[in-house]
């Protein structure tokens, strides 16, 4: 049985017609980020700001003089939106503490790019000060702002500019960081993974952290059109594919302790999943049956983990 | 720091004077890393907010990166908001700094100015700062420490001038000011406060007024922006006299854009920026003993860069010594040196010109140096020409 969120959000009847993140910016069709942005803006409770790295979200919803925010929002650089909303923060408490200026929720967003890799450092900053900040990494698993090249969160297999499927090297050889691993060693009280094709899931935890005093950070799968090659109206069934292949897990980690929150009785074959995405299409021939292979050894130790570290109960 | 209160007059380092100014801005936020020779800044200002004495956040930050990150946060937040760094501190801001001035940030940071690697070496040069130059920044140079401790508070009111809106440094030599004890005269709290009055930052991050900071500009509008910078450093000088003039009505000490010392007469002048400066005056007054019309020029504010007072002073020297405690690796003089030989070529001015360079990694420049290079340019003087335009002062050979 999946243990589910704590809820704010019952079912589609309960998200806000409001709109914080608006219509008109400039992502693609098909955008997994912009259907990530809708849902975690109308998860917020007032007020809040948001601070955004460079990126895919940013360059579109910032395009001078449109903005796609109907919220303070803070873009600086790309490597340090955990240390620019580090500041906000204390700078509310501050002067919230001096002067009676009105407290607001800060949100930080980045891509993949500006969390697991070039953001990492500000981010473990921000996390050991904890900071009482939702730091929400978008993960379309590589670097598609510029082109789609490799990053730290690219999938093992998967083709990229900069990690093309050649004849001799068949996409990236390298394994996915774990983030929310790396996250939890920060001993933060609340860090979550999420999917676009489970809304729901998605908007209870950005409330949830929300409602936390501390730093807590959700991590959520959204697939690019672009840069896994795929048509853009099947952006939503490719993020369930990888719910319900295992290849993403959905569970939150809170005071240490994991709980899987859609826990699967039974897993789609990962086929289902790469076979309709081109960064992953060369897989599928015998000669690379080694790397599929060892895709799907990281599936099964993860989740083998995960059900360990839930039944046990140990904090990590 | 009881006894401060009390009396004006108190023996602090460069380092503690500018940490007691900070604290009697009551600034509202703190981030930075620890760096030699800047650390004690911030490690005193730990201390008044551990103590209750300034109620502050400090943050110390991974890295200077993100302490300057924070800083941009915290200020278009509406906080008034403080760092300091040296070296390779400031190195690794500066894709921040940039960020900071074109996002009209009003950062006020010290930057205890330190060599940059490599060789190691945390001793004192210009290299970190005029790595910085070009970055937005409104630049001011302390001389000793009395300066540090003035300029402090000068910066915070010019920063957060509403037609100014930029971030300031306060650079100040490392070890030779940050670790000098100097007697200061220090300001009483109440007129601090009435001098800097409150912080009003006009556009801070809010709910009820929602701005976007940092867009994205295509070519069709990013020029229009840096026109904005362009334009209000233009006019910052004009607001920092206006806000010296103040500073000097409350204090008693007056400080121009350029510190001229006996420069009304000379016929060799000499500029420099930092401690050097002291050296220099004494030296010239000895000189002026001796009938010789030497001068001296100080330059409080590097950036804007004060060319019609440059001029002005510049235009009845004969020759005219330029000194770099930096250099521009591959360019044509040190940095000061460019700067001052465009300023007389605009001008039409054309005066017998070399450029030292010295006291590079914390080499001394001692008052025997002075003498020296005074001596060599009262023979460029008699001779109508230094023998050689560039000099590495005191390199062993």
């Amino acid at each position: 049985m999946s243990q589910q969120v704590e809820k704010f959000f019952n079912g589609v009847r309960d998200i806000p017609l409001e709109d914080y993140f608006t219509p008109g910016h400039r992502l693609c069709a098909g955008c997994g980020p912009a259907i990530a942005m809708k849902l975690i803006m109308k998860a917020i409770k007032m007020p809040t700001i948001v601070v955004n790295a460079t990126g895919c979200v940013e360059v579109s919803t910032s395009m001078f003089p449109y903005v796609s925010w109907r919220v303070p929002w803070v873009h600086v650089a790309f490597e340090n939106a955990a240390a620019v909303a580090s500041g906000i923060v204390e700078a509310l408490k501050i002067l919230n503490r001096k002067r009676g200026k009105q407290m607001h929720d800060v949100i930080a967003i980045a891509g993949d790019g500006g969390t697991f890799d070039i953001g990492l450092q500000a981010l473990s900053g921000a996390l050991e000060r904890n900071h009482k900040m939702l730091f929400i990494c978008y993960d379309n698993e590589a670097y598609m702002n510029t082109g789609v090249q490799r990053s730290g969160a690219t999938p093992t297999g998967a083709a990229t500019t900069t990690s093309p499927a050649g004849k001799i090297i068949p996409g990236k050889q390298e394994r996915k960081k774990d983030l929310i691993g790396i996250v939890v060693a920060h001993k933060i009280p609340y860090a979550a993974t999420a999917s676009i094709s489970h809304p729901i899931d998605l908007m209870n935890k950005v409330r949830k952290a929300l409602n936390i005093d501390g730093a807590t950070l959700i991590h959520v799968l959204t697939p690019c059109t672009l840069g896994w090659r795929y048509p853009p109206s099947q952006t939503v069934k490719i993020a369930r594919l990888a719910v319900e292949t295992g290849y993403f897990p959905i569970y939150e980690v809170e005071d240490g302790r994991v709980k899987i929150n859609i826990r699967l009785s039974k897993f789609k074959p990962i086929e289902e999943f790469i076979k309709i995405q081109g960064r992953f299409k060369h897989l599928l021939q015998p000669e690379n049956e080694r790397i599929l292979d060892y895709l799907k050894k990281q599936i099964e130790e993860n989740w083998s983990r995960l059900l360990k570290l839930e039944e046990t109960g140990i904090r990590i | 720091m009881s006894l401060v209160k009390q009396i004006r007059m108190v023996a602090l380092t460069g380092n503690e004077a500018i940490a007691y100014a900070v604290k009697q801005a009551n600034v509202d936020v703190i981030a930075a890393y620890p760096i030699t020779p800047q650390t004690i800044i911030v490690e005193r200002l730990s201390k008044y907010v551990a103590d209750g004495e300034l109620e502050a956040a400090f943050i110390q930050a991974e890295s200077e990166h993100s302490a300057l990150s924070i800083c941009i946060g915290a200020a278009l937040t509406g906080a008034r908001t403080f760092t300091s760094t040296a070296s390779q501190g400031l190195a690794l801001m500066h894709e921040v700094l940039h960020i900071a001035s074109s996002m009209r940030a009003p950062i006020v940071m010290a930057v205890a100015n330190r060599a940059l690697n490599s060789p190691l070496n945390i001793h004192c040069d210009h290299s970190d700062i005029m790595n910085a130059r070009d970055t937005g920044w409104i630049h001011l140079f302390a001389n000793n420490v009395q300066q540090a401790y003035d300029l402090t508070l000068i910066a915070f009111r010019l920063s957060e001038d509403l037609d100014v809106l930029l971030p300031t440094s306060i650079n100040l030599d490392g070890f030779i000011l940050t670790h000098s004890v100097e007697p200061v005269e220090v300001l009483p709290d109440e007129d601090v406060r009435n001098f800097l009055g409150e912080n009003r930052y006009p556009y801070e991050i809010d709910f009820n007024k929602p701005l976007a900071y940092g867009v994205m500009a295509l070519p069709d509008t990013y020029m229009e922006f840096r026109k904005q910078l362009y334009e209000v450093l233009k006019s910052a000088p004009r607001i920092y006299d206006e806000i010296a003039e103040e500073y000097a009505k409350i204090s008693g000490r007056r400080y121009g854009k350029l510190l001229p010392y006996f420069t009304e007469d000379a016929e060799v002048i000499v500029i420099a920026l930092g401690s050097s400066v002291e050296t220099l005056k004494y030296v010239a007054k000895r000189l002026r003993r001796e009938g010789l019309k030497a001068g001296v020029l100080g330059i409080t504010m590097y950036r804007p860069f004060p060319e019609e007072e440059l001029v002005e002073i510049l235009s009845k020297a004969k020759v005219v010594v330029v000194m770099d405690r930096a250099y521009s690796y591959g360019g044509v003089g040190g940095p000061l040196y460019t700067d001052v030989l465009s300023t007389l070529y605009k001008n039409d001015l054309k005066i017998t010109i070399a450029d030292f360079i010295y006291g590079l990694g914390g080499r001394d420049f001692k008052i025997s140096d002075a003498e020296e290079i005074f001596k060599k340019a009262f023979r460029a003087l008699e001779k109508g020409s230094f023998d050689q335009d560039i000099y590495w002062w005191g390199v062993k050979e």
